[in-house]
């Protein structure tokens, strides 16, 4: 008979027996015990015989935790959509899972009952955050309007790191007329061990949807390396920077709106749009699906382009680069865009172009490969980073084709996303 | 003693730094710092839910007002230890070494490897747990009383070093973390403290055989696990010094013995359920004493606590250990809330308490002839805390020898530390697939095999022509270093000795370790003439004073002209010239000390004693 996960059983390899309890194992033809002393040790199960089994233990269940509303603190909704902040380690097996109910945040971060209520605890699907598609965007942003419109103060929105700043602009552009803070918050490292990151995310998180002052999208993640502060950094202009510092996300071209401390205190950086609990949100949750980012490098063959032509595709954010620059004085004329692009033109296709250097403006004026671009209808995205642009210009598409609506739009500063006057910043970019 | 029959278990827990090139988890290099960190970082730790069953939310916030950690970090460091990136693969060197020392132990290899987190919260770990992982079990030592069994092998990783502490912050120092560790931990079958030395210094041995471990303070630490049949089991911690093995175990078999027989006295008089947990204010009592500690602790405006312990009376004042009774080990408990200490009966009046306070306690607290007291001073909330458990310690003096972690004391004594930790929570570290070792490896490490202590030694005898004591002192501190002086460099074996004498000395007097590297520059000065060997103890205490060994040698080489020399012992002669024409040959012995002194081991003793021949004769002569 095969053991099974749970099973306590006696192993025999030579000389040497070994007794522990079955743990899964990824592979196939070996098996995993957890000895008495902590330690875990694999065997192939050709090498070894199997000399004792006895029952399955019962498996642990994890403990329940009941969460008391309280009255004077202000009230804020959560949603939970899965990511490391929303996963759980089964310690006997080591497995990671999702959390099972939202409440069961409130084991990463007891503290949060002393700073909010929550009013509800939503959780509309559960999924890595590099699964995202337009769908979740809608659900978060019909969700989000909600709670907003029956009286929360904020919402927060737990969310894997990978793409939460894709998430972030996306709801910046839905959610019409918000002028309550919408925090979207993640963790780097996992909630098993001592030094997770998210509790504290979760706190600031909680102390910006429910005390301050701000009426934006916004993300909220550690602001450095220490468990210090975390920022409180503008929907449409943040990015993940990093892919495994605590500090990943990082303002692009601009500063952050806010520092948000343990204890509470919130220091003002910047400007932002301030809250109005009397605003109703408006989601406007349309969006053109035939859309896409595509990064312009060296040795690029143009027929990546055709094939989003061909393939009836609406709108592309091309990641140009630095001031806007693609291929167009080419040796060899089978590399270079120009009649792509002309072709892209002429079906009414539109063209956005941002930079691939993320910091700093496109420009199609500085070089004459890039006043062809304007020449032939291509929108220069300003400052605005590749990801936001790419789902602004889905959102617009999501509500009209023509051109010139479609281009004022792009340059209209909706959301912030667009900074006019980006400073000199001597310590960085 | 008759550890037979009284049933002595003796375990051993050994923990030595690999010498690898890089850290067991990232690719930094094992080395310690003493210069200003590049910068800090500052985290919080908290406990992870199912550490504490039931979700008390009280008690876990209570858990958050807790320590700030600050960690420094140095450009010997990097994304890894400050636990912002996952670890990498690990170490293939220390892999090998684990196997090395497996085998050497004659311990089973475990076929499929997989990491472990262990939780750790005392901030020692970035990421609050350390990665360990079992590499093989079962094997054996031979010592001269018999086989001794070894139960474990693992490799882990080494912790933090810590810097400094307050109430509120314990600060950390990232050099140490994730140096690679061989844990080896033998059963409980040693029997006598002589078997215990033994066993260590064989296990030590063992693991400098494989020449791939680090030397010096602090780079292996053992703990030794003690039982008696009627008594508890403690590990002690800290045991540095292997001479000292032996006498460790005699002083903890002789403090459970005496807690057996006070155990025996107790229960002679009454049970634990005669104890009554009540804390009586007597601050008033001492408003005048002249007791400074108790005087100063009420200026602060704390109170003064006392607990009535019934049935004690003479017990706090037995003996447990040479120099320490039962009161010091209640003691000890009490100084971990920070709190300085406690007074109790058997010792007053005395310390500036009068007998009339001492009388007005017993009467406040209702003391009887067989009763005892304890008082402490303090803020009010950690002396309830203190003298609470001061009271359970007592409970427990009628029931066993409790089970305990205790700090190892330079005199062979012990001190309470903590309980005995539950064991930690250990679930796989995700971010590493596990992984087999190649069995083609394992043939491979065991054919190759190092020598063993012995059979090194007798090679050394053999070949080089030494004594038998001198060559285990080689084979044990450096024989590497050894073979490569001596079939490089024209330097005998007793200044080899002499060098690594005076290093040694440097280590135990200023906690400085000399490198190979250092040792070998300063043999190969000396092989050329170019430092007398009188100079190497000048060298090596420049070097461990932080002066660069390059720079320090220089230093020697520059001045060693033989014509200044010639120059300066002419000099000398001049002055002493009345001296020379008095004493006539006699007078070479104290002109040779000056001279000496003079030059410090820059130049040679025979040359100068050869010049100072030819001068002498010169002057004599021709007076």
């Amino acid at each position: 008979m095969e053991p099974e996960v749970g099973d306590i059983v006696t192993l025999r390899k030579g000389n040497t027996s070994y007794e522990g309890i079955v743990i899964p194992s990824p592979k196939k033809d070996s098996i995993i015990i957890k000895l008495s002393n902590g330690y875990n040790i694999g065997f192939r199960k050709d090498s070894v015989e199997i000399i004792n089994m006895e029952k399955k233990q019962k498996p642990k269940i994890f403990s329940e935790v009941k969460f008391e509303k309280r009255k004077d603190l202000p009230e804020i909704s959560l949603i939970s959509t899965g990511g490391t902040i929303a996963s759980r380690v089964d310690y006997e097996t080591g497995g990671v899972r999702w959390l099972m109910k939202p409440e069961e945040i409130f084991f990463m971060a007891p503290e949060l009952s002393d700073i909010a209520t929550f009013r509800n605890i939503s959780s509309p699907f559960q999924i890595a955050s590099e699964s995202m598609t337009f769908e979740c965007y809608k659900i978060l942003a019909k969700e989000s309007a909600k709670e907003l419109n029956s009286g929360s103060k904020g919402v927060i929105i737990t969310h894997g790191t990978d793409t939460l700043h894709y998430t972030s602009a996306a709801l910046s552009f839905m959610l019409q007329n918000l002028s309550k803070p919408v925090c979207l918050v993640g963790a780097q490292r996992s909630p098993d061990r001592g030094s997770f990151d998210g509790s504290m995310n979760l706190i600031c998180a909680s102390y910006v949807a429910g005390h301050s002052d701000i009426g934006e999208s916004v993300i909220v993640m550690h602001g450095e390396m220490s468990d210090t502060y975390c920022n409180v950094l503008r929907g449409t202009k943040v990015r993940k920077m990093h892919s495994t510092r605590r500090d990943t996300f990082r303002p692009i071209n601009t500063s952050t709106l806010a520092k948000v401390f343990m204890n509470g205190k919130i220091e003002r950086f910047s400007d932002y749009r301030k809250r109005n609990d009397d605003n109703e949100v408006y989601p406007d949750i349309e969006m053109e699906e035939r859309t896409a980012i595509i990064k312009a490098y060296p040795n690029f063959n143009p027929e990546i382009l055709d094939y989003y032509i061909d393939k009836g595709y609406k709108g592309l954010v091309i990641e140009a680069s630095a001031l806007g620059h693609v291929p167009t004085d080419t040796i060899n004329e089978k590399f270079s865009w120009v009649d792509s692009i002309k072709r892209a033109r002429e079906q009414d296709i539109i063209i956005v172009f941002a930079t691939q250097c993320l910091f700093g403006r496109v420009d199609p004026f500085v070089y004459s490969n890039g006043r062809i671009m304007e020449e032939m209808g291509v929108i220069y995205a300003e400052d605005m980073l590749p990801e936001t642009a790419y789902l602004k210009l889905s959102w617009i598409l999501g509500h009209t084709n023509e051109y010139f609506e479609v281009k004022r739009n792009m340059l209209d500063n909706m959301s912030g996303e667009i900074n006019y006057r980006i400073k000199g910043d001597k310590n960085g970019l | 003693m008759d550890y037979k029959e009284l049933g002595l278990k003796v375990g051993l827990e050994i923990h030595q730094q690999l010498n690898t090139k890089r850290k067991l988890f990232c690719d930094c290099p094992t080395i310690l710092r003493t210069d200003d960190p590049l910068d800090t970082i500052e985290r919080r730790l908290r406990p992870t839910p199912s550490e504490i069953g039931e979700v008390d939310v009280a008690a876990l916030k209570e858990y958050m007002r807790g320590k700030t950690y600050i960690y420094q970090y140095y450009d010997t460091n990097c994304l890894v230890e400050l636990d912002e990136e996952p670890p990498h693969l690990v170490s293939e060197e220390a892999k090998i070494i684990g196997v090395e020392v497996s085998l050497l132990l004659n311990s089973n290899i475990i076929e499929e490897i997989q990491v472990m987190r262990k939780t750790v919260l005392d901030g020692s770990n970035t990421s609050a747990f350390q990665r360990t992982m079992l590499i093989s079990t079962d094997g054996y030592i031979e010592t001269k009383q018999g086989p001794v069994s070894i139960l474990t092998v693992c490799l882990e990783e080494d912790a933090a070093r810590l810097i400094s502490q307050d109430d509120t912050t314990k600060t950390f120092r990232l050099d140490r973390l994730g140096i690679p560790l061989v844990e080896i931990a033998t059963g409980p079958d040693i029997s006598n403290p002589e078997q215990a030395k033994e066993a260590a210094y064989i296990l030590g041995q063992i693991l400098r055989a494989t020449g791939k471990v680090k030397r010096g303070l602090g780079t292996i630490r053992q703990d030794l696990n003690v039982s008696i049949r009627e008594g508890g089991r403690v590990e002690l911690k800290g045991v540095q010094k292997l001479d000292m093995i032996p006498l460790w175990v005699e002083r903890e078999v002789e403090r459970q013995i005496a807690l057996v027989e006070i155990k025996k006295e107790l229960n002679k008089r009454g049970s634990e359920k005669d104890l009554e947990f009540k804390i009586i204010e007597v601050t008033d009592i001492f408003n005048n004493t002249s007791s400074k500690i108790i005087a100063s602790s009420i200026k602060k405006n704390g109170g003064v606590y006392a607990t009535k312990l019934k049935n004690f009376k003479g017990i706090l004042g037995k003996d447990i250990q040479k120099g320490r009774r039962f009161g010091t080990e209640l003691a000890d408990h009490v100084k971990t809330y920070g709190l300085s200490g406690l007074f109790h009966i058997d010792e007053l009046p005395n310390y500036g308490i009068t007998s009339d306070e001492v009388n007005k306690v017993r009467a406040k607290l209702k003391i009887a002839e067989l009763d005892s007291f304890v008082i402490v001073a303090g803020k009010e909330d950690i002396c309830k805390k203190a003298l609470e458990e001061v009271f359970e310690r007592c409970k427990k003096a009628f029931l066993e020898v409790p089970n305990e972690t205790r700090d190892a004391l330079e005199d062979g004594n012990s001190k309470y530390s903590r309980p005995l930790p539950g064991r930690a929570r250990m679930y796989p570290e995700t971010d590493i697939p596990p992984f087999t070792i190649d069995s083609e490896l394992i043939r491979n490490i065991k054919e190759n095999l190092p020598e063993t202590f012995d059979e090194k030694v007798n090679k050394f005898i053999d070949k080089y022509g030494l004594k038998k004591d001198e060559a285990e002192r080689i084979v044990y501190e450096s024989p590497e270093l050894f073979e490569k002086v001596i079939s490089s460099l024209d330097i005998k074996s007793t200044i080899f000795i002499k060098a690594l004498d005076l290093s040694k000395n440097l280590e135990r007097e200023e906690g400085y370790v000399t490198d190979d590297q250092t040792l070998y520059l300063l043999f190969e000065k000396v092989s050329k003439g170019i430092i007398a060997k009188e100079g190497i103890e000048e060298v090596l205490k420049r070097v461990s004073k932080g002066e660069d060994i390059e720079i320090v040698l220089s230093d020697f080489s520059s001045d060693n002209n033989s014509a200044d020399v010639e120059f300066a012992i002419e000099k000398i002669i001049l002055e002493k010239k009345d001296f020379i024409l008095e004493k006539g040959d006699r007078a070479i012995s104290p002109l040779m000390g000056l001279c000496m002194k003079e030059f410090r081991g820059k130049v040679d003793g025979s040359l100068i004693n050869k010049i100072l021949k030819e001068k002498i004769d010169e002057i004599l002569k021709s007076s």
